[in-house]
């Protein structure tokens, strides 16, 4: 008899499920998922991989929350163990009084397990080995009868995994019925030899609505469709390359010219980062609207082209879904580690900007925002989301688009413009806030073209090495970040019910957690006032934020408080009043964890009284 | 890139191309490279060739590297927008605009470093990805603007002004070219204007991927005895397949064909190259040949030039890619985005 009661709980628990890659547990996994979304109840699950086709750990976190919190929870109250290799650690990651399911077909002794936990086994192998005679369908159907099993201990409704099924196997009858039998294997068993269902239950309710479940490569891939983005370059690299693909075949869904058949895209595979965003800037160069998506060693190989498109002020929207850290491992886990090497990416003195979204549907929209930026600004913009955001599938509100939006295709002078008289000089700032006009290629016969170079030109784009001019243009090349403040998404901010002198900023994928956690910390008597930025350069709201607290707390994940760093940087704030609160480690970052830390340093703070500063 | 503007004085009797322009309205500004330059003659015939096919100077858009070569695009089609982009990348750069506006000519400038050493990878990929391009190699062998260092052309055993050897082995951008794909191949040398001016036209109407090599020597650092990019040294090795006569399909013919030595090809889109065989047995329909052919002239210390290779039924980028005939810059919303109806239905299959 364990050691430790059951733990009992309805709607609100996490199952992780921990296999072997390649071995087609992922369908199977999501099918759990997806029921438990059709039941009413939001989920948030996320997958841990590993740089690995098959043979290797693989892991996927099934958070269930009626209340609704989407972000990563930490422990597990039920793990279905079906992995030798992470046996040991899989078990003792379980929550005291949680529950293990396994395959009972060889036996264990007891010293693999805790007496602390509740024990599942469920002959997985014996019944494929006595069900199928093809090793595949062995090997196939084994996930869906851990299912089945499930399906039976958590109580669920059945008809919704058969609903699933058969959409999922429309038009192919024999897989479906292999699929809904293998199912009712699981299920079978498991009613007519456990005891169930157990202290987890899953219970119908409405608390989804009309919110769709969507990964957010998905979502920005879909932004950047309905953004208008036409040349797509690109190379392979985890966790982005599923924008591209995602890309490509919405593309070939919506861009398909109805009467000719032919493309309104143009989607390269270039040989390396360098070519893609070289592309990138060849076609916004020439007026279409380009993008790449990559992640961090991506980042890094663009440096030279993306400091030419910051000085010859050429747009380009870059997706950046971060990762940690170089070469192979670490980098199928998730990271916000790219801040300062986008916002100041390149040689020379600049500046990019950056938008942050918390969620798949605001990637969709800042994914189709981008390009609206990048032509309205001329440079590049970067849409920062992470690999938690990018590779997970989360729920969130339906994406929408106003079909009255007029693409902001930026100051552009046409043959007309120039044939009425109006002067162009490509770098002169006409209107006052730092955007100069440009001409696209084979505008116009005799005005309106010049040579576009780094640096070294005047106002008119004549070349030039004197020192005054090139001073000259990257003050309105600050003028020009001084617009943009104002164009990007603002910060979103929500005070604390009561007064406080204390406050948090954060960002991107860290939302979710946050969101959870400020309740944790709000119950222990510590209101917190929240400033969710959004984009760099930093609105005015971000130093305001800043001067109404004593200080503030910086949620982020990295190790070097990349955002704090560019907040100090870039509106002039005495570090002391920053907080940093860093999780790094690869896994996505937890409300448990956030209210811990902020919890010990507010304690800090209040045991040892620091002068107010102000700055 | 120069500090002084070209004046426009037009002396009146100049001649005219079809649409009306003189050879002024093609030149660009005043060259800023050594007196005696390669590149310069290069420059000269890129405005000959174009003036002689009568381009609408501004429907041309001009690319290039970094490097002396890449210089070059200032200094000729003033009406055009240029790009001076980054040390190797041309071909990525073009190749993305390209896709944005097929309606244009895209014209490459590239040096022997740019495209060899630095841009190999590019170079390459640009040519079997078969851009609709004419891609010029500047190729003298060395380093101009660092000052006299080798490049990935430079011969083993060549010499440098300062007295180095080189021990290692050159790339051919030729036979790199015929290797990868691209569907017109020439060589020729800054200083044979007669050849080099049909080959700029002929690959401007060429619609795929066209590469023109052009030896063109460094006055200041690579114009010495051990030197194989040299004036003295290509003028004593240069063994030219073909010469080249150029007619546009809307042009009136009238080269007389020479009786014995003269091939017409027509090309996809009714213009025709006449070939004036020097070498009677070259055949310049024959990829695998030509690399033959390229490859014992080499052997021999021999420079091959001319048109050596051609595909009158040349595929590009876009045939590959299946992209409408309106240039993709040219779209709004009404025909990119798919409207809210689409993505309702897409939130529905989301749930």
């Amino acid at each position: 008899m364990p050691t430790k009661a059951p733990i009992s709980s309805v709607n609100d628990f996490v199952v992780r499920f921990a296999n072997v890659n390649g071995s087609g547990s992922a369908s199977a996994n999501e099918l759990f998922a997806r029921a438990v979304l059709r039941m009413g109840i939001p989920v948030a699950p996320r997958n841990i991989f590993p740089s690995n086709i098959q043979g290797l750990p693989t892991w996927y976190e099934v958070r269930i929350s009626e209340a609704g919190h989407l972000g990563a929870r930490g422990g597990t109250d039920l793990m279905v163990a079906m992995n030798p290799q992470t046996w040991d650690k899989d078990v003792a990651s379980i929550e005291p009084g949680g529950y293990l399911l396994y395959d009972s077909t060889k036996p264990l002794p007891p010293s693999r397990f805790r007496d602390d936990i509740h024990v599942i086994g469920v002959p997985l192998t014996a019944i494929c080995n006595r069900e199928y005679t093809d090793p595949r369908q062995r090997q196939l159907f084994k996930n869906i009868i851990y299912v089945g099993a499930l399906s039976a201990l958590l109580d669920m409704d059945v008809s919704a995994l058969e609903k699933l099924i058969s959409e999922q196997f429309k038009g192919k009858e024999k897989l479906f019925d292999a699929n809904k039998h293998a199912l009712q294997l699981g299920r079978d068993w498991a009613l007519l030899n456990l005891e169930c269902p157990i202290g987890l239950r899953l219970k119908p309710t409405d608390k989804v609505g009309d919110r769709i479940f969507i990964e957010g490569n998905n979502a920005i891939a879909l932004g950047a469709v309905y953004g208008g983005a036409t040349v797509c370059a690109w190379y392979p690299i985890t966790p982005s390359s599923s924008v591209a693909e995602a890309f490509t075949s919405h593309c070939r869904r919506l861009r398909v010219d109805p009467e000719t058949k032919r493309n309104k895209f143009a989607i390269v595979q270039a040989e390396d980062e360098l070519a893609s965003i070289g592309m990138v800037i060849g076609a916004s160069w020439n007026g279409a609207r380009a993008f790449t998506a990559t992640s961090g060693p991506g980042i890094s190989l663009m440096q030279e082209f993306l400091g030419l498109a910051y000085f010859a002020e050429i747009p380009a929207v870059v997706i950046d879904v971060q990762r940690a850290g170089p070469s192979t491992g670490m980098p199928t886990r998730t990271q916000q580690c790219d801040i300062l090497s986008c916002a100041y990416a390149s040689h020379g003195d600049t500046k990019h900007v950056l938008l942050m979204p918390e969620d798949p549907a605001e990637a969709f929209e800042f994914g189709a925002q981008a390009f609206d930026l990048a032509d309205r600004l001329q440079t590049p913009v970067f849409v920062m989301t992470d690999l938690d955001i990018g590779m997970n599938q989360r729920l969130c509100r339906p994406l929408k688009w106003d079909d009255s939006r007029k693409y902001d295709r930026g100051k552009v002078m046409t043959a007309a413009d120039l044939d009425a008289g109006k002067e162009f000089g490509r770098y002169l700032d006409v209107d006052g806030d730092g955007i100069p006009y440009r001409t696209y290629p084979g505008t116009h016969p005799s005005k309106g073209a010049f040579f576009t170079r780094g640096t070294s030109r005047d106002r008119y784009a004549r070349y030039t090495e004197e020192g005054a001019p090139y001073a000259d243009n990257m003050q309105r090349l600050l003028r020009k970040l001084e617009t943009a403040k104002n164009l990007v998404p603002r910060p979103v901010r929500k005070n604390a019910d009561k007064s406080t002198k204390y406050g948090v900023i954060y960002y991107g994928s860290t939302s979710p957690a946050m969101n959870e956690a400020i309740h944790m910390i709000e119950a222990k008597g510590r209101p917190l006032d929240m400033l969710r930025v959004r984009a760099f350069p930093f609105h005015q709201d971000v130093p305001d934020f800043i001067a109404d607290h004593d200080y503030v707390f910086v949620v982020e994940q990295n190790r070097d408080a990349q955002l704090r760093s560019l907040i100090v940087n870039e509106c002039g704030i005495d570090p002391v009043r920053l907080i940093p609160i860093l999780h790094y480690d690869g896994t996505p970052i937890t409300a448990r964890f956030i209210a811990r830390e902020i919890a010990d340093d507010l304690e800090a703070l209040k045991v040892t009284p620091l002068r107010k500063v102000v700055s | 890139m120069t500090y002084i503007a070209k004046p426009k004085f037009h002396h009146p009797s100049l001649p005219k191309n079809a649409l009306g322009y003189t050879h002024r309205d093609y030149e660009g500004k005043i060259s800023t490279l050594c007196a005696g330059c390669g590149h310069d003659s290069i420059t000269a015939s890129v405005i000959e060739a174009c003036f002689e096919l009568a381009i609408e100077p501004h429907r041309v858009a001009k690319i290039s590297g970094i490097g002396c070569s890449s210089k070059t695009p200032d200094y000729f089609l003033n009406a055009s927008h240029g790009f001076n982009s980054v040390h190797g990348r041309m071909p990525s750069v073009l190749t993305g605009a390209n896709l944005a506006n097929r309606d244009l000519i895209y014209l490459g400038v590239s040096g022997d470093g740019d495209t060899a050493s630095i841009g190999f990878g590019q170079f390459a990929h640009a040519m079997r990805r078969g851009v609709n391009m004419v891609y010029i190699v500047e190729n003298n062998g060395v380093y101009g603007l660092t000052k006299g260092q080798f490049s990935a052309t430079a011969d083993r055993g060549s010499k440098s002004k300062r007295g180095v050897i080189n021990a290692d082995n050159s790339i051919d951008v030729v036979a790199m070219a015929l290797q990868l794909g691209a569907t017109f191949v020439a060589r020729s040398f800054s200083g044979d204007k007669e050849q080099l001016v049909p080959l700029i036209r002929a690959a401007i109407e060429h619609q795929g991927a066209a590469l023109i090599d052009v030896i063109s020597p460094c006055v200041a650092f690579n114009n010495h005895a051990g030197s194989t990019k040299s004036f003295d040294y290509v003028r004593e090795h240069n063994e030219a397949v073909n010469r080249l006569d150029f007619i546009t399909s809307r042009a009136p013919i009238t080269v007389a064909y020479e009786a014995g030595s003269v091939e017409v090809v027509e090309q996809h889109d009714g213009s025709k190259l006449v070939l004036k065989k020097v070498s009677a047995d070259y055949d310049a329909h024959d990829r695998i040949g030509a690399m033959t052919f390229l490859q014992q002239h080499a052997a021999k210390g021999q420079i091959v030039t001319g048109l050596l290779y051609v595909d009158s039924e040349p595929e590009d980028l876009h045939t590959h890619f299946n992209t409408v005939a309106t240039p993709l810059n040219a779209m709004s919303e009404k025909e990119l985005s798919p409207g809210s109806a689409a993505l309702d239905k897409i939130n529905a299959s989301l749930r």
